[in-house]
């Protein structure tokens, strides 16, 4: 019976907080209404989850978003040194092959975000099979070793959330 | 500004801001410098992160020590960063493995199928008929 006024809790959770945050103050109203669109939304787009996926680890979810903003800053003071103190000629840019042990779309678009979002790599294209990501590095000369760290840091626990 | 802040306040606002000026300079600098649309490609996606990440930071504080409450807009304006970000890089990275890069000039994948934006439409019509025969 819950099941079919709220097919899916999280999304229902998530657009009442993110209204609540647009609307950036908290009241009964304010509160209603993000209700009302927590639960018409997802009833008016369940065609379009069919197969979405369970969250197998919602707590490694916390872990995952601070491993990437300290990637993030990190990264960013790395790449300003690239860009500023390396010459063009010194730089050693590299494709890199990445062979995925993920299957779950969701989970191989939230990874492809991550690699674009930290500063240094940029996914560009992923094979037709879906079973590996090509990544551009600005500044590689051990493409190997980005590769390692992409699927130790990011891919393992992506993993462990969503499979 | 607001003159019913301290100074300590202030300054660490200052900080935010210069930090995320410094950082946004940088990944515009980068724009000019860097050789090749690929490498060009990293620049923006550095002043999406720490450049506007600090000044939302400095916004929030602002709010905070300023006007008295939490401000949440930021933290919206940054989901939304980072739900679009990635996709247009994406679109920038695919638009030119299009247009200037050749097949043989990046590692294969290792499947036996092609990266998607190399599979003309006939192979993956066979396939993906292929897969559905499997299946």
């Amino acid at each position: 019976m819950i099941g079919r006024i709220l097919p899916h809790p999280l999304l229902t959770l998530t657009l009442v907080v993110v209204w609540q945050m647009l609307v950036n103050y908290v009241s009964l109203g304010t509160l209603v209404f993000g209700l009302i669109l927590g639960i018409v939304i997802p009833l008016i787009t369940a065609p379009y989850w069919p197969d979405r996926p369970r969250l197998k680890n919602p707590a490694m979810i916390v872990e995952f978003i601070l491993v990437v903003l300290w990637d993030i800053v990190v990264a960013n003071i790395v790449v300003a040194k690239t860009i500023l103190f390396t010459r063009n000629t010194a730089m050693h840019p590299a494709w890199v092959s990445i062979p995925l042990d993920l299957r779950t779309p969701e989970a191989i678009t939230v990874l492809a975000g991550t690699i674009t979002m930290t500063p240094g790599t940029v996914s560009s294209d992923v094979a037709a099979d879906g079973r590996s990501l090509l990544v551009h590095c600005l500044d590689a000369p051990d493409p190997d070793a980005v590769r390692d760290e992409i699927k130790q840091r990011y891919e393992r626990r992506l993993k462990e959330i969503f499979e | 500004m607001s003159t019913d802040m301290a100074l300590w306040q202030e300054i660490v606002l200052a900080v935010f801001l210069v930090t995320a000026g410094i950082f946004g300079l940088v990944g515009s600098f980068g724009l000019i410098k860097l050789p090749d649309p690929m490498t060009r490609l990293h620049a923006p996606t550095k002043a999406t992160t720490l450049g506007v990440g600090g000044v939302l930071i400095a916004s929030m504080l602002y709010f905070f020590f300023a006007k008295g409450h939490l401000s949440f807009h930021e933290l919206m304006i940054t989901l939304f960063l980072f739900l679009t970000a990635p996709i247009t890089a994406h679109f920038l990275a695919k638009a030119n493995l299009h247009t200037n890069v050749a097949r043989d000039e990046v590692p294969p994948p290792t499947g036996d199928r092609p990266w998607a934006g190399f599979e003309s439409d006939e192979a993956r019509r066979i396939a993906e008929e292929q897969a559905s025969k499997g299946a």
